[in-house]
């Protein structure tokens, strides 16, 4: 029994602590694609609100602060989105890689100017950073849970979040029913930001004690794989992520075991998320219906 | 007009509109009474869709005044219109397919930060206007699973919820069955006795005269007359909408016909999944005769359609043309068809007859863009083509006559004339025409349907598959019935008569169901 839990425990633990920015993330998606914009951009928001959170937290010894600078230059980010997606009618993914590139940059251009670590920033104090406080997990895991609730909710019981959907699926329903297409995308856009704000800070302040290159390693696109993974619907993706974050915790946890004397490679392991991820999406689960209008951008008849 | 006499719910005083250089509405001035349905008609282009969104809030009018209940409002948007007691069933439904009935209802009339409460008191308000009106519709239906009708009525009870007491419908029937037609008229008219003003826009003179009680016409931005319905007749309303006498009726003298052109032989057709989507079609064209195909929409018509022009090799039988024998072993493509002297007007324009993205003059010489003069060694010639298409604009007369400009920015009517033109610019021996006259006005539908006897007299085979049953009784030599994707039965055009067809084109498909 003692065995078990030893097992077990520490596994739980590491698929919420790794399944954390994926849940942050997917949810944060999951508001700008209901309501019509893809975000491809989720990784570089998140990279650009770690670099940020990390600096921020160093330069004011406040892990508040740089959590609201993290969430601040998250949402910047997602308003460029915005305006290039919802005001001036560009491609969305476009526009979206272009996020990821400039932040993959610009992140580094900073780093290396302002620090001259090779792309690090100084490590922070445990007392500057979001350290466990309940069960070993960090205030911000129990915030991205509290997310998770946060979204089924304004998403589905919400006014805003039918107007959201409405904007997703049927653009054109809205706007005849005398609202603002463009107000709604853009409120979504900024909740976005807020999410992959979170993300991003908790990479670089909680669960890590700098910012390092490219430290979010793709995990922004995960969450985008578990947001359509799980059909666009808050639980769906959530478990998506909670799938994800066991996977990749088995990953560590069953490098070097053998198997029946044979020692299981840990590439294979490692690339057990992905190859899961291509197999889901081709159709092992069936076809994901994505929001209708997804894509496309709102253009008024007038 | 002593009739109609009653105090305007809604009225509009010179209302101007331009759209850059297009004058879509030139002092437009209407009174529409209280509690009566109002037929708004005019062709495509008319501007009549024009006003209706400046009432709605959509457009925002250049000069003139909207009153509602003798009051001067101005609708910034269609909030301020539902504000005010206008509600607008729009042409093309403004519905979340994936929302259900309610949620549809509420969308933009919630009443708080919460779904809840919002949800319950629609239900309620919704079982009272389904009781009042008798518009049944499921509350809890996913609106996508609906049939049309009821996605209408949907519509409808989103005005009605919104407080609406006029009530804009644009072109409401384009997309139902004869059925559902009668249906709404019959909703309509019970709205209009519990007090509510309607607005119908229509070009169809058949259900402006059926359900309105006073019509006004307009023409190029204009209202040019205001008639009451018992005061008038569909060739009057036709004759002030077109600007000129139209011939409801269409004259032809009788076919003559000369040899056989095409055989079809025990023509089968197997879809996806092993359906059989054409059975045993055996059939004949002339030259110099027109053979017209009736059915319910969705029997076959298409797929008959698509084996004849080569789109689709037919799974069994033979068709015979031009000194080709096409089966299944020996399929042709629509090119080859095209060369042997077989032309097709596809009831699907869009997607079959034009590229959304070129202009007329490229739409003009689509499918013969390899071919002299348009061609010269792998180079189109884009002045040839002009050329080519002004001809064709001015022997067809479609308007504007601008070939640089985008196909699919021309009105139906002038589409479809220009599709027909292109078809039909090197004689063909066969033509098969789909829907002639969807989404084409009334004056392009005389104008579409002389053409074609004209081209029956010049001794082409034609074939007219439309579901509109008056246009193949007037343009057919002979009447093919299809029913599930079989022919049912063949009349002379001069025995037919709608009853009976309808009942060829309903009952025996009951019967073979199987």
């Amino acid at each position: 029994m003692n065995e078990l839990f030893a097992i077990l425990l520490p596994t739980l633990s590491g698929t919420l602590r790794l399944a954390t920015p994926l849940m942050l993330c997917a949810m944060g998606g999951l508001f700008s694609e209901r309501a019509g914009v893809i975000d491809v951009g989720l990784e570089g928001k998140m990279l650009a609100a770690a670099f940020a959170s990390a600096t921020i937290a160093w330069a004011t010894q406040s892990g508040w602060l740089g959590l609201a600078g993290g969430i601040g230059v998250a949402c910047v980010m997602a308003l460029l989105h915005s305006l290039a997606c919802i005001t001036y009618r560009g491609n969305q993914v476009v526009s979206g890689v272009a996020i990821n590139i400039l932040a993959s940059g610009l992140t580094m251009v900073f780093a290396v100017a302002w620090f001259h670590r090779g792309g690090q920033t100084p490590g922070l104090d445990t007392a500057l950073r979001f350290m466990p406080v309940l069960f070993g997990q960090s205030l911000l895991v129990y915030v991205a849970l509290a997310g998770v609730g946060a979204t089924w909710w304004l998403v589905g019981r919400t006014r805003f979040g039918l107007r959201l959907r409405a904007a997703g699926e049927e653009p054109a329903a809205l706007d005849a029913a005398g609202l603002s297409v463009a107000w709604v995308r853009y409120r979504a856009l900024l909740i976005t930001g807020v999410f992959t704000g979170i993300a991003g800070a908790y990479l670089s302040i909680a669960a890590n004690a700098n910012f390092s290159r490219e430290m979010t390693a793709g995990q922004g696109y995960i969450a985008l794989a578990a947001l359509i993974f799980g059909k666009w619907r808050p639980l769906s993706a959530f478990a998506a992520c909670l799938l994800f974050g066991l996977l990749d915790t088995l990953a560590i946890r069953l490098q070097g075991v053998s198997i029946g004397g044979v020692l299981v490679p840990v590439q294979l392991i490692q690339a057990l998320p992905y190859i899961l991820t291509i197999t889901l999406l081709a159709g092992f689960i069936g076809r994901a219906v994505a929001p209708k209008a997804i894509g496309q951008p709102y253009e008024k008849a007038h | 007009m002593a009739a109609v006499a009653s105090d305007p719910a809604l009225e509009l005083i010179g209302i101007e509109k331009s759209f850059g250089p297009v004058h879509a509405n030139r002092d437009v001035t209407m009174a529409i009474p209280k509690g009566r349905i109002v037929g708004v008609i005019g062709e495509n282009g008319a501007g009549k869709s024009t006003i209706m969104k400046i009432v709605y809030g959509l457009h925002r009018p250049d000069a003139g005044e909207i009153r509602v209940d003798g009051l001067v409002v101005t609708h910034e948007s269609p909030r301020d219109a539902i504000a005010n007691g206008i509600g607008m069933v729009h042409q093309h439904f403004m519905l979340v397919e994936s929302f259900t009935v309610l949620e549809n209802i509420i969308l933009g009339a919630e009443q708080g930060a919460l779904l809840k409460p919002s949800l319950v008191a629609a239900r309620a308000e919704l079982l009272r206007l389904a009781r009042e009106y008798g518009l049944q519709v499921d509350p809890d239906a996913r609106v996508g699973d609906l049939p049309v009708g009821d996605q209408q009525r949907v519509e409808i009870l989103k005005a009605l919820y919104r407080g609406a007491r006029i009530l804009i419908l644009d072109e409401p029937t384009a997309v139902l069955t004869p059925q559902e037609t009668d249906q709404l008229f019959r909703i309509l008219g019970a709205l209009k006795d519990k007090g509510a003003t309607i607005l119908l826009i229509t070009h169809k003179l058949r259900e402006v005269m059926a359900a309105t009680d006073l019509v006004y016409v307009m023409r190029a931005g204009q209202v040019v007359a205001e008639r009451a319905t018992i005061a008038t007749n569909r060739e009057e309303l036709a004759e002030l909408m077109v600007g000129r006498k139209v011939r409801l009726k269409l004259d032809k003298a009788p076919a003559q016909p000369g040899a056989a052109v095409l055989y079809a032989e025990h023509v089968g057709l197997t879809g996806a999944g092993g359906v059989a989507l054409l059975k045993d079609i055996s059939l004949t064209l002339r030259a110099g005769e027109i053979v017209g195909v009736a059915g319910v929409s969705g029997n076959g018509q298409t797929e008959l359609l698509e084996v004849l022009s080569g789109i689709r090799a037919p799974s069994s039988g033979n068709i015979a043309f031009g000194g080709a024998s096409i089966t299944a072993g020996h399929p042709v493509d629509a090119g080859k068809m095209r060369a042997l002297g077989l032309s097709h007007v596809p009831e699907d324009r869009h997607r079959y007859a034009m590229c959304t993205a070129f202009n007329a003059a490229e739409t003009s010489v689509l499918g013969r863009h390899r071919d002299a003069p348009f061609a010269a060694s792998g180079v189109l010639d884009y002045p040839a083509m002009r050329e080519h298409c002004a001809a064709l604009m001015e022997r067809y007369d479609v308007r504007p006559r601008r070939p640089e400009q985008r196909a699919v920015r021309f009105s139906g009517g002038n589409q479809q004339k220009l599709v027909i033109a292109r078809e039909t610019a090197v004689p063909p021996k066969v033509l098969l025409v789909g829907q002639p006259t969807r989404g084409v006005d009334i004056g392009a539908i005389e104008f579409i349907h002389r053409q074609l006897i004209a081209l029956r007299d010049a001794g082409c085979a034609i074939l007219v598959v439309s579901v509109e049953l008056d246009e193949v009784m007037a343009l057919s030599d002979r009447i093919l019935v299809i029913c599930a994707g079989r022919i049912v039965g063949e009349v002379p055009a001069a025995e037919a008569d709608e009853k009976t067809l309808g009942l060829m084109m309903a009952n025996i498909g009951q019967g073979d169901a199987a």
